[in-house]
């Protein structure tokens, strides 16, 4: 046995030196830049000693509102890795036309694909997604906390090793080049043995686990921890789709995950799932991958949809037209987007029977959207308008979303398909979708909620020059690539032959810096809100002359949300609450009962992702080790029964006091 | 303040809610000034929403079994493998697990620690008998040649019986764990809360096997 | 300022449920008896197919096909009521409005997999005769 013992080969399995890339000056250039970003804002916390408040007050906190605000840091960071990415992409499309090569050979620019799309999905929607349902849905439904908030800061810190694993790819190796969703057999390993398809899986898997987690826990909320008195036809709409889309959620990472436990198999072990030999059939991964796939779209744009519903009651001072409707779209999506799955290969060969039901069934689905579109127009009828930030994204969102769901429609249609799939067209046909409704609705949320957050509102100028760049960039870029798409260009493709494509790619290139100088004014609005923040400030807790119950707190609330559980008589409980003249009670302030903070969702995370890098080398003995560590220390953590504290009643008497003072102040 | 055309509705103030605020206010009541307990908090309607999560994830199993089931690449197939003695035979112990773990329950109801200890040992040890036999099983296919390497069956096989036996691996462990904790602090109510839901992983993990003896074992053999 | 409310044993804030004993709609439900019902039913309705296989009962598989896919389905049904206590009211229904709603997506995911890589291999796969022998 020992014969041929490797040392090196046992303790490294197969990473050597060579896995850094050294010679590829594009990632040895952000390697640089990311180390010295990295150093400073590392050095700069140690020379603050902020370590402590980070892991006190943040990292170990299992407080909604906190996990909420990490889960959209997180995301805006891979916005920005992203958001590279696809500048990468769309300038070598605009440059290698005929006798030009670009820059970016296309073993580098199939990498540079796949992680936009599997970033972008995962790393940015998802958590950005995510962390808004967190932050606002409990204090809608009166809540103190969801429904277990141990859970939820594990979830997120396994949503973030998953974004470690994936980031660790482009410095220590190479990342997955088998598209966003690692279509086999390209991504078995008879053509991928590299590991950027394991950095692929196991990164997934990693942040898996923490979406599955989230789904259930904010179910569970919105199902057990309502305030009294709203009943689920009281729920806000917000809170409909954030229960829709964990439904969804709850129902296909299952899926995701057995998916590519099997395309791991056949990877690790040698199984034949999706081999093209000895029995295997990789169209199977094609079908399970896109039931997946599809709903999960849905997961995205229907929180999306809350949101727009939120900020255009709000905005139009009107209560949402058609709530009933809104509900009952809402859910039929939610079933109907798990019938549609096959559209994503209509090409593949099932035949006309069975692409036909999927296309009737992929049409019917815009019929529910087309009812909520109406929904948000009659509202606006005859509102009393307020051109706010947040609202000029509801304005935007609407043509531009509604464009993108007709060229939907156009792809449902088998035979229309078969001339359009994977062209340029379907690739803007789902850009138009994801950033039209998605990043918009997302962005829409952040203008909206960033004053509950804080405690101030964000400048309005940089926030609509923001906006502006986000709509005349995303058309820029996208249009000409709806026309060339027509016109039977191929996606993902790295060099044109024929020169007249060049025109429209380079208006879409152009476009692209469109877009970062709107994610630039958005960062600079950061900034500039934050040092004019006093000028900006809200005491009422409620700046916009809101609906729902978050705006009853103040801003930001305190820990517990609610000194007293709100009783709901009314949807669009607030401002019931306002119109009877409701008053905040100023005795009688209790002890609350509080979940305590605990490290173990940071050890637990960083074990599995130990765990998913020694995987991903082979490196077996540190997979075992962390393995088994991972158990002991959920073994162990199950051992500690001391999860919670109360607030003393002084401490609630204080912070509510506080907030008299805040609103006494104002008046 | 306009407000529209959106009364309330409903008209009286009392809503309804199975946590009823203190009635008998005339004016309507907009904070709950008594807290209520919130019963167990959610713990097993939420891991009632795993184990459907779950379902999904040997729902894909199933469906890769259906689809590359017969694909065996001019190897063996069910019929030349499998031996249905031992399958009964795994079947009983999981079937009587289930019972064991009931009767454990109903010791917890009674507040008999002691008991409900015995009770889930012998759940525990089925268990591992039944886990015993998978593996003699799959050891006994390898080295006939029958590796998951074979074709596409065996490996939909091994997968799928192999999950369905990795689960009730975890779900020992967690009863050993479960044990441990029972004996330390006794039958307090975190304690039951966790056996009510080890009690319908378990029961779970005996209805996918219902799943899986009919379709993988006897579908398979008589195919 | 604001009075504070000691917390005295009336208006004591409850805890987690520590107060609160196995009535509270949460315990284990069962009873001796419908243990034991569950149980016999389960041992009949797991011998019946695992004679009619062993012992080539019927001559027709498609038949012993059906019988015993019904009688899993049936056997399934039994577990969940008389072991997983399942019931329309628990969590005001929610758990078996989930279970619904699962179903539904497992009866998708079986079925429409089943349906559509059958299409497929029907379309795409297609092998000289000799080659789409399957059995070895």
């Amino acid at each position: 046995m020992f014969s041929n013992f490797d040392l090196q080969q046992f303790l490294f399995g197969r990473l050597t030196l060579e896995a850094i890339p050294y010679h590829e000056p594009i990632l040895l250039v952000t390697f640089i830049v990311v180390a010295l970003g990295g150093i400073a804002i590392l050095g700069a916390i140690t020379w603050f000693g902020k370590w402590g408040y980070l892991w006190h007050e943040w990292f170990t906190s299992v407080d909604h509102k906190k996990i909420g605000i990490m889960y959209v840091v997180l995301a805006i960071v891979m916005l920005l890795r992203g958001f590279a990415d696809a500048v990468m992409m769309i300038t070598q499309k605009a440059l290698a036309v005929g006798a030009s090569e670009g820059y970016l050979p296309p073993h580098h620019y199939d990498q540079v694909f796949s992680a936009h799309g599997m970033i972008m999905i995962f790393f940015m929607a998802m958590p950005f997604v995510t962390g808004i349902m967190n932050y606002i849905m409990p204090l809608q439904i009166g809540a103190r906390d969801v429904a277990f908030p141990f859970l939820n800061n594990f979830s997120f810190w396994m949503t973030a090793g998953g974004a470690v694993l994936t980031m660790m790819s482009l410095f220590v190796g190479e990342f997955s080049r088998a598209t966003w969703l690692g279509f086999a057999p390209l991504s078995g390993a008879a053509y991928s043995p590299g590991v950027g398809v394991d950095y692929y899986i196991w990164g997934l898997q990693i942040a898996g686990v923490g979406t599955t987690l989230s789904g259930i826990n904010l179910i569970a909320t919105i199902v057990k921890m309502r305030a009294p008195g709203m009943t689920m036809m009281k729920l806000p709409v917000f809170c409909w789709t954030t229960l829709a889309s964990n439904a969804i959620i709850v129902t296909i990472f299952p899926v995701l995950t057995a998916t590519l436990a099997l395309l791991a198999l056949d990877r690790y072990v040698g199984t034949h799932f999706f081999t093209n030999d000895f029995g295997g059939n990789s169209m199977m991964y094609m079908n399970l991958i896109w039931i997946w796939g599809h709903p999960e779209v849905y997961v995205l744009i229907l929180p999306a949809f809350g949101i727009f519903s939120e900020v255009t009651s709000t905005f139009c001072s009107k209560r949402l037209f058609g709530y009933t409707s809104m509900v009952y779209a809402t859910m039929v999506i939610a079933l109907v987007s798990w019938l549609v799955w096959l559209h994503h290969f209509f090409t593949m060969g099932a035949g006309p029977t069975v692409n036909a039901f999927f296309g009737i069934a992929s049409m019917i689905i815009s019929i529910p959207t087309g009812a909520k579109v109406f929904n948000w127009l009659f509202t606006m009828y005859r509102g009393k308008i307020r051109f706010e930030t947040p609202f000029i994204w509801v304005v935007g969102f609407i043509p531009t979303f509604v464009i993108g769901g007709l060229t939907g429609v156009l792809l449902a249609v088998p035979p229309a398909d078969f001339v359009v799939h994977n062209s340029l067209f379907l690739v803007a046909h789902f850009h138009n979708v994801i950033i039209g409704g998605v990043v918009f609705g997302l962005l829409a949320g952040v203008q909206y909620w960033f004053p509950k957050a804080f405690g101030y509102k964000l400048d309005p100028f940089w926030g609509k020059a923001s906006f502006w760049c986000w709509l005349v960039g995303f058309w820029t870029v996208f249009g000409p690539l709806y026309v060339l798409g027509l016109m039977g260009v191929t996606r993902r493709t790295q060099h044109f032959d024929d020169p007249s494509v060049q025109p429209f790619l380079t208006v879409a290139a152009i476009g692209v810096f469109i877009i970062a100088a709107g994610i630039l004014a958005f960062l600079i609005q950061l900034v500039v809100s934050y040092f004019r923040r006093e000028s900006l400030r809200d005491v009422t807790g409620d700046p916009w002359d809101g609906r729902t119950l978050e705006w009853a707190t103040s801003s930001p609330p305190p820990p517990y949300n609610f000194a007293f559980t709100p009783v709901v008589h009314d949807l669009d409980a607030w401002w019931d609450m306002k119109r009877r003249g409701a008053d905040h009670p100023m005795e009688g302030f209790r002890p609350i009962h509080m979940p305590r903070n605990t490290g173990a969702g940071v050890v637990l995370a960083g074990l599995s992702t130990v765990l998913g890098f020694a995987l991903v080398w082979y490196i077996w003995w540190l997979a075992a080790l962390s393995f088994v560590a991972l158990m002991a220390a959920a073994i162990i953590h199950t051992f500690n029964y001391d999860r919670d504290y109360y607030i003393p009643a002084e401490e609630v008497v204080r912070l509510e006091n506080q907030r008299m003072a805040q609103l006494a102040g104002r008046a | 303040m306009k407000t529209n055309a959106w009364r309330n509705s409903q008209g009286g103030p009392e809503p309804m809610h199975e946590m009823t605020p203190p009635p008998g206010a005339t004016a309507p009541v907009f904070y709950e000034q008594e807290e209520h307990a919130h019963g167990d908090g959610g713990t097993l309607f939420g891991f009632w929403i795993y184990l459907m999560g779950d379902s999904l994830i040997f729902a894909v199993l199933f469906a890769c079994f259906g689809v590359l089931g017969r694909n065996y690449a001019a190897g063996p197939s069910g019929a030349d493998l499998f031996d249905l003695r031992l399958v009964a035979i795994n079947t009983t112990l999981l079937l009587l697990s289930s019972i064991t773990y009931g009767f454990a329950m109903l010791e917890m109801d009674k507040e008999k620690t002691r008991t409900t200890l015995i009770w889930l040992a012998i759940t525990g040890l089925l268990g591992a008998a039944f886990l015993a036999i998978e593996l003699y099983e799959f050891a006994h296919l390898i080295h006939e040649g029958a590796t998951p390497q074979r074709s596409a069956f065996l490996s939909s096989f091994f997968t799928l019986v192999g999950t369905h036996g990795l689960h009730v691996t975890f779900g020992i462990i967690w009863l050993v764990t479960l044990m441990v904790q029972v004996r330390l602090r006794g039958l307090i109510m975190a304690n039951k809360r966790r056996l009510m839901c080890l009690s319908m992983f378990w029961h779970f993990l005996d209805v996918v096997w219902i799943g899986v003896f009919t379709f993988v074992y006897l579908m398979g053999v008589m195919r | 300022m604001s009075d504070v409310v000691e917390p005295g044993l009336a208006g004591r804030p409850q805890g987690h449920g520590e107060a609160h004993g196995p009535h509270d709609a949460h315990g284990s439900q069962g009873t001796f008896r419908s243990y034991m019902t569950g149980f016999v039913l389960s041992v009949i309705l797991t011998a019946i197919p695992f004679w009619l296989v062993m012992g080539n009962v019927l001559d027709d598989t498609r038949t012993t096909g059906i019988i015993i896919m019904a009688l899993a389905a049936v056997q399934i049904v039994v577990h969940m009521i008389y072991f997983l206590h399942m019931n329309t009211k628990s969590e005001g229904g929610w758990t078996f409005l989930a279970l619904l709603f699962t179903l539904i997506l497992v009866v998708i995911t079986l079925v429409g997999s089943i349906w559509v890589m059958y299409h497929l291999d029907q379309n795409m796969m297609q092998m000289p005769p000799h080659e789409a022998l399957q059995k070895p």
